[in-house]
C-alpha cells in the first residue's frame, strides 16, 4: 500500500509540494481552509522581476495538483491529531479522520495588519492604502484615484511597514517588498507617466536576480525617487492629501513632504494557520514567531516532531520563487524521511552538531 | 545598684546605638531650611505630635500598611516590633512595681528574671509572669517567621527577598538570636528558681530534667546581652536603621515638611526608612515580566543610601508608581529615582530658536493632542469629531504638530531643557485667553497642571469629554459592548483621575471590571520614564499586561493614554480604543442639524 502525506495549507508551497509527493507515488491529501487554492498568489497581477502574470504560475501549480490527482480537501480546519503508529491521525471538521505517515506544513504568512502602525494613518487617512490594495486595483483594472476620484500627483511608497521594526515586535526583513515596491512604481508611471512616486526606504533590498536590473530601471527609465529614510508620521492636510514626516537620512536632514496616495509596503506574519497549526502539533516556534527549523542551513524543512515537516513561508518570509524550491525540497526530505532515514536526527549523528 | 559583668555588651551598645542615631538625627535637623525647621518647631507643641503619634503607632508599631498589602508580612512585622515594645514597656511597670524606685539601670528591666528570683513581693506577680511569658512567645512567633521568610519567601506569596549587606547581616543574625537566647536564659533560669510562667517555666522544667541548669544558664544570659549589644551597634549600619529613622519621618512629615523636586534632607530621612521589606520588588513589572531584580526601591534606595548609584539603575525604572503605591513607608519614591537622575543628566539651556513662531488663536477650549496622540491619530480625529459635534469654541494649539510639553526631559532629570519648552507653550496658551485646557495625553496633563501654573482649568479629555456629556452638549447611542478599561499610570497613580473615565464609559456601555485596575493597574510598558529598555521587553511587558487585562474576553480594551494604546495595539487580539474613540463612535446619528466640521468650515472660509 501506498504511504500517506497530508499536506496542510493550499498555497504556493503546498501546491508543488503536492504535486511532486505525488510524483514520488505517496498517496496525497491537501487540506485548504478556504474553497480555493493558490493562496497569496492569486491576488497578485504581475510578479516581480520580470512582470509575468501571477496567473500563470497558478496554473503551472494547479497542472501539478491535477496531474497528480491530489486530494484537495477544501474549508478544511484541523480540529485535533492523535500520533499513532508510524504516523499521525488527523480529525478534521466535518468529522474527516485522516490518517497519514508524514505531514507537510505549509500554512504561510499573513500580511501585516497596517492599522497596527497607527501613525502611518491606515485606517484613517482615506488616502493611505496597503501594498495589498493597491495590487488589487491593477488586479481589476481599476483606474488608481485619490479617495475622491482625482488622479494623484504624487505618490508615496513607504518600505518596511511591519518589518524591521522593534516597536511591533517584528525585527525581521520581509524580503519582498521592497522589490515589489519598485514593481509597483514602474506600473504606476506605466498608467501615470505624469505623476511623481517617491519611495521612502531604510535599505534596498535587492538581493534576487534580476532585482537590482528593476530597481535600475525604475529610476533610469521610469523616474522613480528613493529618500532614505524611515517615516516618522503621515497627518492628513485639508484636502485630504497627506503630509508625510521622514528624516533624509542621506542629506542628514528632516523633511516633509505631501503625496496625494501613500502606499505602505505591508511585511509578512506568521500566518493565524502557522499559530493554530502549530499548537495543535506541538511545534516549536522561532524568535520571529515563525516555525523553528531542526537547522538553519541544513535541516531546513525539518520540524521538532518526528514526521512532521515545513514548506513555504511558515518557517520566514520567501519569494515566490524560494517557495517553490523549498516545496521540492521539503517533497524529496519527506521522501528520504518515508524511505526509513532518521532525517530528524540525522544532524546529531555528525560532527556539526557538537559545534552549533 | 544592682549589676553584673553581663549587662556591659547590652549596656555600651545601647549608649553608642544612642549617640550614633542622635548625631545622624541632628545632622538632618541642621540641614533642614529655616522655613522647616520653624515649621518642626511649631509641630511639636501642637496636636500634629498626637497626629504623628497615632501614626506611629499605627504603622511603626502595627505596620497596619503592610498588613493590607500582606497580611503574613504584616503579621511578621507587628510581632516583632509590637511584641518587642511591649515587652519593654510591660517589663519596666514590672520592674517598677516591684523595686518602688523610679530609675533602675537600663539593663534591670531587660535581665529582671536574672536578678530576682523572689517574685512574692511583687503584686500582681502571677499576671506579670503570665503577661511577659504571652509576649514573648508572641515576639518568637515573628522570630520563627522572620527566619523561615529568609529561607521561603514563598510561603509570604512573595517571589523575592531581599539581598544583604555586611551591616545587615551582623544586624539580622544577632536579631535571630536576641529572643530564642532570651527565651533560653529565662527557662533556664526558671529551671533553677522556678521563676517562669507557661512558656519560660514550662521550658526550663524540661530542659532542667536533663541539662545542668545551675551550670549554665548564667552563660546564656552573658549570650542574650552579647546579642543585644551586636544589634544595636550594628542597627545604624544595617536596614535596621529605619526603625527609629521611620518615627522621626513621620513626625517630619506630619510637621508639613514636603517633598520638593530636589534630592534634600527629607529624601535621605525617606531613604533611611525603608526597612527593605521588598514589597516593592513585587509590584514592579520590571521583575515579575523580565526578571530584572536590580532596579527596585529596595535595592535603589539601599544605593543612594550608601552612595552607590550607578546610571544604569537610575534610569531602569517606568516611574509607574506601582511601588509608590504599595510602599507601606510611604516613601515618594518617583520623586527620588528623577533627583537622582540629576546627577547624570546632561542639562543645558538648549538653543530653541527653531521652534516655529507664535501663532495663537483666541478660543474658550484650547485642545492640545500632545506628541503621542500624533503618533496614533484616530484619538486626535475623534476629538476634533466630539468638540466640532458639542459646537464647543475651540483651538487646536498643536494641529500642525507638537512643541514637546516638557515632561519627558524632566523625567530623565533635564529640567533645564523643559523649562525653556514651558515657557513657549505658556506664552501661547495665555494669550489665547482660553479658559479651559484639554489634552488627550496623561503625560502632558500632568505637567501642564503641575508645572505651568497657568491660572486655567487643566483637563484630561476623559474629564472633558464627561463633563460635555454631563451638559447634555452630546448625545451618545448605548451600545452593548463589554469594555475592560485600563487605568494609564500617569493619569491613575500620576493624577489620581479613576472615576470620570470609568463614569464615561459606564453611561454607554457596559465596564468590566478586572483585578488589576486603579490603584492596582498595570503599566503599558511604553513608559517614556526607562530609557534603558529594549522595544523587545516593552513588548514583553505589554503582552503580560493584555494577558491580564483581557482574561474575561471583553470587546474592547479601553484606554485614556496614546502609549498605552499603542503598547497595547501590538500585542492586542482584543480591539483597543481609546475612550475619546469610543466617545466619538457612539455619538448619536440622530443629531438634527448636520455637523460641519472643522476642516469643511475652515475650507469654506
Ligand atoms: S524587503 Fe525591503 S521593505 Fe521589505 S522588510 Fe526588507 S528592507 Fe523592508
Ligand atoms: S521602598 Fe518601600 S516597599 Fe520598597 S522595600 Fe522600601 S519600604 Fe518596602
Ligand atoms: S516605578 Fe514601576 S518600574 Fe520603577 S521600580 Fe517602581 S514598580 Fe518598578
Amino acid at each position: 500500500m501506498n504511504k500517506k502525506v497530508v499536506v496542510i495549507g493550499g498555497g504556493i508551497a503546498g501546491m508543488e509540494s503536492s504535486a511532486h509527493l505525488a510524483a514520488l507515488g505517496y498517496e496525497v491529501t491537501l487540506l485548504e481552509k478556504t474553497d480555493k487554492l493558490g493562496g497569496h498568489l492569486l491576488n497578485w497581477e504581475k510578479l516581480f522581476p520580470t512582470m509575468r502574470m501571477g496567473k500563470e504560475v497558478v496554473t503551472f501549480l494547479n497542472e501539478g495538483v491535477e496531474k497528480g490527482k491530489v486530494n484537495v480537501i477544501y474549508n478544511a480546519e484541523i480540529l485535533n491529531t492523535k500520533e499513532i503508529m508510524n504516523g499521525f491521525s488527523i480529525t478534521l471538521n466535518n468529522n474527516i479522520v485522516l490518517e497519514s505517515d508524514a505531514i507537510l506544513v505549509t500554512t504561510g504568512y499573513d500580511l501585516f495588519d497596517a492599522s497596527k502602525k497607527e501613525e502611518y494613518g491606515f485606517g484613517i487617512y482615506d488616502n493611505v492604502i496597503t501594498s495589498a490594495e493597491l495590487e488589487e486595483k491593477f488586479m481589476k483594472g481599476e483606474k488608481i484615484t485619490t479617495s475622491d476620484g482625482k488622479i494623484p500627483k504624487r505618490i508615496g511608497f513607504v518600505h518596511c511597514v511591519g518589518s524591521r521594526d522593534e516597536k511591533v515586535g517584528n525585527t525581521y526583513c520581509s524580503k519582498v517588498c521592497c522589490v515589489t515596491a519598485v514593481k509597483q512604481s514602474i506600473e504606476i508611471k506605466e498608467h501615470l507617466p505624469e505623476t511623481d512616486v517617491y519611495c521612502f526606504y531604510m535599505d534596498l533590498r535587492m538581493y534576487g536576480m534580476h532585482f537590482e536590473a528593476l530597481y535600475r530601471e525604475s529610476q533610469e527609465k521610469w523616474g522613480v525617487n528613493f529618500v532614505r529614510g524611515r517615516l516618522s508620521e503621515a497627518c492628513e492636510n485639508m484636502d485630504g492629501s497627506i503630509l508625510v514626516k521622514v528624516e533624509d537620512t542621506l542629506a542628514g536632514k528632516p523633511m516633509k513632504m505631501s503625496v496625494d496616495l501613500l502606499v505602505l509596503m505591508v511585511g509578512f506574519e506568521p500566518s493565524l494557520g502557522t499559530k493554530k497549526v502549530g499548537k495543535i502539533l506541538n511545534l516549536q516556534f522561532g524568535v520571529n514567531r515563525f516555525f523553528k527549523t531542526q537547522d538553519q542551513h541544513t535541516l531546513t524543512n525539518v520540524s521538532n516532531v518526528k514526521g512532521i515537516f515545513f514548506a513555504g513561508s511558515c518557517t520566514g518570509p520567501k519569494t515566490i520563487t524560494n517557495t517553490i524550491t523549498d516545496a521540492r525540497a521539503a517533497a524529496s526530505t519527506i521522501a528520504n524521511y518515508l524511505s526509513g532515514h532518521d532525517i530528524h536526527n540525522r544532524i546529531m549523528t555528525s560532527d556539526i552538531k557538537a559545534t552549533v | 545598684m544592682i549589676f553584673d559583668p553581663f549587662v556591659l555588651p547590652f549596656t555600651i551598645g545601647l549608649l553608642i546605638l544612642f549617640f550614633i542615631v542622635f548625631y545622624k538625627f541632628g545632622g538632618w535637623i541642621r540641614k533642614f531650611s529655616s522655613e522647616d525647621k520653624s515649621n518642626l518647631k511649631k509641630a511639636l507643641f501642637s496636636k500634629n505630635l498626637f497626629v504623628a503619634c497615632k501614626e506611629i503607632f499605627y504603622e511603626s508599631l502595627l505596620h497596619r500598611k503592610i498588613f493590607r498589602v500582606n497580611p503574613k508580612l504584616g503579621y511578621m512585622h507587628m510581632s516583632l516590633a509590637f511584641g518587642w515594645f511591649l515587652l519593654i514597656v510591660v517589663g519596666n511597670i514590672e520592674t517598677r512595681i516591684h523595686s518602688g524606685r523610679e530609675i533602675n539601670g537600663p539593663f534591670y528591666p531587660i535581665f529582671f528574671k536574672f536578678f530576682e528570683h523572689n517574685r512574692s513581693t511583687i503584686p500582681f506577680s502571677n499576671f506579670f509572669v503570665f503577661l511577659m511569658d504571652l509576649l514573648l512567645l508572641f515576639v518568637m512567633t515573628g522570630v520563627v517567621l522572620a527566619i523561615f521568610k529568609r529561607f521561603y519567601s514563598k510561603f509570604f506569596g512573595m517571589k523575592s527577598t531581599t539581598k544583604l549587606k555586611i551591616g545587615d547581616k551582623f544586624a539580622l543574625y544577632s536579631l535571630w538570636f536576641i529572643f530564642p537566647l532570651r527565651y533560653l536564659a529565662e527557662s533556664l533560669s526558671s529551671a533553677v528558681y522556678n521563676t517562669g510562667g507557661f512558656f519560660t517555666g514550662t521550658t526550663g522544667d524540661i530542659l532542667g530534667s536533663f541539662l545542668p541548669a545551675a551550670d549554665i544558664y548564667y552563660y546564656f544570659w552573658w549570650a542574650y546581652s552579647l546579642a543585644l549589644g551586636v544589634f544595636f551597634v550594628s542597627l545604624p549600619f544595617s536596614r535596621y536603621m529605619h526603625i527609629p529613622t521611620e518615627v522621626v519621618l513621620i513626625f517630619i512629615r506630619n510637621a508639613g515638611v514636603v517633598a520638593s523636586k530636589q534630592y534634600n534632607t527629607l529624601s535621605e530621612i525617606e531613604v533611611n526608612a525603608c526597612p527593605r521589606c521588598g514589597i516593592c520588588i513585587d509590584k514592579c513589572q520590571l521583575n515579575t515580566s523580565l526578571d530584572n531584580k536590580k532596579i527596585q526601591p529596595a535595592y535603589f534606595l539601599r544605593d543612594v543610601r550608601f552612595n552607590q548609584v550607578k546610571e544604569e539603575i537610575a534610569t531602569d525604572c517606568m516611574l509607574c508608581g506601582r511601588c509608590e503605591e504599595y510602599c507601606p513607608v510611604g516613601i515618594k519614591l518617583n520623586n527620588i529615582r528623577v533627583a537622582k537622575r540629576k546627577d547624570f543628566a546632561v542639562d543645558y539651556i538648549d538653543n530653541y530658536k527653531y521652534l516655529p513662531p507664535d501663532e495663537v488663536a483666541k478660543a474658550d477650549v484650547i485642545y492640545f493632542a500632545g506628541c503621542m496622540t500624533h503618533l496614533t491619530p484616530s484619538i486626535k480625529h475623534s476629538m476634533t469629531k466630539i468638540l466640532d459635534t458639542a459646537k464647543v469654541s475651540y483651538w487646536f494649539m498643536d494641529e500642525d504638530g507638537s512643541v514637546c510639553c516638557g515632561r519627558p526631559l524632566m523625567m530623565n532629570g533635564k529640567d533645564k531643557m523643559a523649562a525653556e519648552l514651558i515657557e513657549n507653550n505658556k506664552r501661547k496658551i495665555l494669550a489665547s485667553g482660553a479658559k479651559i485646557f484639554v489634552t488627550s495625553c496623561p503625560i502632558c496633563l500632568k505637567v501642564f497642571g503641575e508645572e505651568y501654573n497657568l491660572g486655567i482649568r487643566v483637563m484630561h479629555h476623559s474629564q472633558y469629554l464627561l463633563q460635555l456629556v454631563k451638559e447634555n452638549k452630546l448625545k451618545l447611542n448605548l451600545t452593548d459592548n463589554n469594555i475592560v478599561y485600563h487605568d494609564p499610570c500617569e493619569l491613575g497613580r500620576g493624577a489620581g483621575i479613576y472615576e470620570e473615565p470609568r463614569e464615561l464609559i459606564k453611561r454607554f456601555n457596559n465596564l468590566v471590571s478586572n483585578e488589576f485596575e486603579k490603584e492596582n493597574a498595570l503599566c503599558c510598558g511604553g513608559s517614556l520614564g526607562n530609557t534603558k529598555m529594549s522595544h523587545d521587553q516593552r513588548n514583553i511587558i505589554a503582552k503580560d499586561v493584555v494577558l491580564q487585562l483581557t482574561s474575561d474576553n471583553p470587546d474592547i480594551l479601553a484606554t485614556a493614554c496614546p502609549l498605552c494604546k499603542k503598547s497595547f495595539t501590538y500585542k492586542s487580539s482584543v480591539k483597543v480604543m481609546d475612550i475619546a474613540e469610543i466617545v466619538a463612535n457612539s455619538i448619536s446619528q440622530t443629531e438634527p442639524e448636520k455637523i460641519i466640521s472643522r476642516k469643511e468650515a475652515l475650507m469654506n472660509a
